[in-house]
């Protein structure tokens, strides 16, 4: 029997399991959305596609599957290209249907057309032009495939109007066939050996742990290497919450915002077993600098980032679950006594902490710290980025993988409300909350209409501080105080706001309000709600290794 | 541990085998844009199987950088294999079409030099002889560099294309 393009794309996804799916319609993917009319998975009408990109995002994050979207082109097209680059930087998979004019206009600056498939090259893992019917079904197959395996990324799918509605034989392909594209899952077993030949002797020894071990679900195997071996962690912030930050060996994250505790071991460390992280500027700092004294294992199924910016001594190219589990096998104990107890003693004397004095204004780590304790450490944390987005990191203590949804590598601001959303979706089962600034919810606030019309119990956590705080932080340490066009001063109503569109809105001005507020809106369980905590204005992220500077440059509180 | 800030900058001969469809080429050219690297030369073309084509990509570069950029080449999908030719045994070949003054007084010493490079004489004009001279790509900067002096109006080489020897 035949098939139009657009049902065989709709037939294709089922074959796919595709649960959930996020878009906007248009011009040339109204017969894809005829067909998704009576399609048997849920279709979430976002308000605008940078949201249905991050929702998928956040979708894919929380629940290990593969995030779908669907935009239209043109504008629709490029409106998804900022949450195809946060899930290309942070390896989320994700397939991006975009809608494209019918194969004869394209070339022509026909109405809404622009070459998506050039614009997203370098910012996805592969994309696609459907240039024939024939086609299709093998290349969703093959996107979904290259999406999620290997290092997983977003596959961009480019669908003329005219491929839509042309008509073949639905077959959906039972396996890919790509010559160029052989993931490695296992790891080369003389470099396994040599790895924990390494460790056995180590006096020294820090795990770094990444936003890989979480993708690889290596969570549990990284557990027991750690109960294996005592060998201290430290996580990325992709990395929160692949070993319980409440454990004794959890030395919490490292990096520009990381502790003390973590940077200090990092660098005094003479051995460094990086898994499944890249070695990112915001953890190394300067690199000329980082672990002077270290010898480095690094586990990861991408080898272009083995050796990118720091030399590793043993690279062991793999799935981190996979090699964690072998080296479990033979992997043995160090000793490191001293090292636990000069690790101990840090974390004694250098605290995470702020100025608990200050009665004044709220603080805004103490509203994390209560939501932390509020929640029992068991909801889904979404940040949005800046200052709202390490303190989200530092002062939540994250024991579960996949419950810390950030955009790490390219730092949208906007990314995390609709990804919560998704998330929120995938896991009906536990609360997601979005701990916001001021500034970067109102860059996706549109979709408070969707929680509110599908009945999501998202909370929004503003941290507002009438600033964009993080660059008024850098503007306050390293351009002479000169706040410009960092106050926002000038903002909406942000409990009206919620009303208009149907939610709940708290304003919270007093230290006494916080627990009551959080409490009543994690009562709240069909509606989203909005906790407008009106936070201390000029709190500072301490503490806080400068941008491109070592550990050594440390800044730990407030200079007098 | 310090990572080197010392530029070593060489010349690189890269020869990537990918699947014969469009817009394997824009990949490719965008891993090295990207970073700033200018091509110095590129040859793409058919291969033994028809749904394959190799591309030899001569290009100058930091050997950090260009080590990473064979890693980007290498997960492209449409990348079937990337060899760096730069250390091997190769057999390389390219092609220059060269258009170069030459009045009636000067064209017998042209014609000899071409001879000796076994060049072709593709055209002839009352002012200019054009020549094309096929060779490793060192006889070729030889040769352009001897015609230099008469007066070189047009140049144009194909970029060398590079096999392994067996």
């Amino acid at each position: 029997m035949k098939m139009k393009g657009a049902e065989i794309l709709i037939e294709s996804l089922k074959k796919e399991n595709v649960e959930c799916m996020f878009g906007y319609p248009g011009g040339v993917v109204i017969p894809i959305f005829h067909y998704l009319f009576n399609a048997p998975f849920k279709f979430i009408l976002t308000r605008h596609e940078q949201g249905a990109v991050h929702a998928a995002d956040g979708y894919a994050r929380a629940s290990g599957k593969v995030g779908v979207a669907l935009a239209t082109s043109g504008p629709g097209a490029t409106n998804c290209v900022t949450g195809i680059a946060t899930a290309h930087l942070d390896s989320v998979p994700l397939v991006v249907f975009t809608g494209q004019v019918k194969r004869s206009q394209i070339g022509n600056d026909a109405f809404q057309e622009v070459d998506i498939t050039g614009i997203t090259r370098p910012i996805t893992k592969h994309n696609y032009l459907v240039q024939d019917i024939k086609d299709l079904a093998r290349i969703i197959k093959e996107a979904f495939y290259i999406a999620s395996t290997g290092r997983p990324g977003p596959v961009l799918i480019d669908v003329p109007v005219d491929v839509s509605n042309a008509e073949h034989k639905f077959s959906y392909p039972e396996a890919v066939h790509l010559r160029g594209y052989k993931p490695v899952y296992e790891g080369h077993s003389g470099q396994i050996k040599k790895a924990c030949d390494l460790i056995a002797s180590a006096k020294r020894p820090v795990i770094y742990a990444g936003g890989g071990v979480v993708i690889s679900n290596a969570s549990k195997e990284l557990r027991e290497f750690v109960r294996k071996t005592a060998i201290p962690v430290t996580t990325t912030l992709l990395g929160l919450g692949v070993f319980p930050e409440t454990d004794p060996l959890s030395l919490e994250m490292l990096g520009m915002h990381g502790t003390y505790y973590a940077n200090h071991a990092v660098n005094e460390s003479d051995l460094l077993i990086a898994v499944g992280a890249r070695f990112d500027d915001r953890v190394t700092g300067d690199i000329s600098e980082f672990i002077p004294h270290a010898k480095v294992i690094h586990i990861d199924i991408d080898p272009a980032s083995v050796s990118k910016t720091v030399p590793v001594d043993i690279p062991i190219v793999g799935d981190c679950k996979q090699v964690l589990a072998e080296m479990n096998q033979i992997v043995k104990q160090p000793k490191i006594e001293e090292w636990h107890a000069e690790i101990e003693k840090l974390k004694r004397e250098h605290p995470l902490t702020y100025d608990m004095t200050d009665k004044g204004m709220i603080k805004p780590q103490y509203v994390v710290e209560e939501i932390y304790r509020q929640t029992k450490g068991d909801a889904i944390i979404c940040t949005e980025v800046g200052q709202n987005q390490m303190w989200a990191a530092q002062f939540y203590k994250y024991t579960q993988p996949r419950s810390f949804i950030s955009s790490g590598g390219l730092g949208t601001m906007g990314y995390g409300f609709p990804a919560a959303i998704g998330a929120q979706l995938a896991r009906p089962d536990k609360r997601v909350i979005d701990i916001a600034g001021d500034g970067s919810i109102q860059m996706n606030i549109q979709e408070l209409i969707v929680a509110v019309q599908h009945r999501l119990p998202v909370i929004v956590a503003i941290l507002n501080n009438c600033f964009l705080g993080m660059v008024r932080q850098w503007q306050q340490l390293f351009y002479e105080k000169r706040y410009s066009h960092t106050c926002l001063n000038f903002a909406p109503d942000f409990v009206r706001l919620a009303e208009s569109y149907g939610a709940v809105g708290i304003r919270i001005e007093k230290y006494e309000e916080v627990i009551p507020a959080i409490r009543k809106a994690l009562e709240i369980t069909d509606k989203p709600v909005i906790l407008d905590f009106q936070v201390s204005r000029e709190e500072n992220v301490y503490p806080m290794i400068p941008g491109g500077k070592s550990f050594k440059e440390i800044i730990m509180r407030e200079l007098a | 541990m310090a990572s080197s800030n010392d530029k070593h900058i060489k010349q690189y001969v890269i020869s990537v085998k990918v699947e014969n469809r469009f817009g394997v080429l824009a990949r490719v050219a965008g891993l090295f844009s990207a970073r700033g690297y200018n091509i110095d030369s590129l040859a793409v073309s058919a291969t033994e199987q028809d749904d394959v084509s190799i591309m030899t990509i001569v290009v100058r570069g930091d050997d950090r950088v260009i080590e990473q950029v064979k890693k980007q080449l290498n997960k492209l999908i449409d990348i079937i294999k990337v060899s760096d030719h730069t250390e091997l045994p190769t057999v390389e070949r390219e092609f220059v079409l060269l258009k170069v003054n030459a009045l009636p007084s000067k064209r017998a010493e042209i014609y000899q030099l071409g001879e000796i490079f076994k060049a072709d004489i593709a055209d002839i004009s009352h002012k200019t002889i054009t020549l094309g001279v096929k060779g490793e790509p060192e006889n070729i900067d030889t040769f352009i560099e001897l015609m230099r002096p008469y007066g070189i109006k047009e140049l144009m080489r194909t970029g060398r294309v590079s096999l392994l020897k067996e």
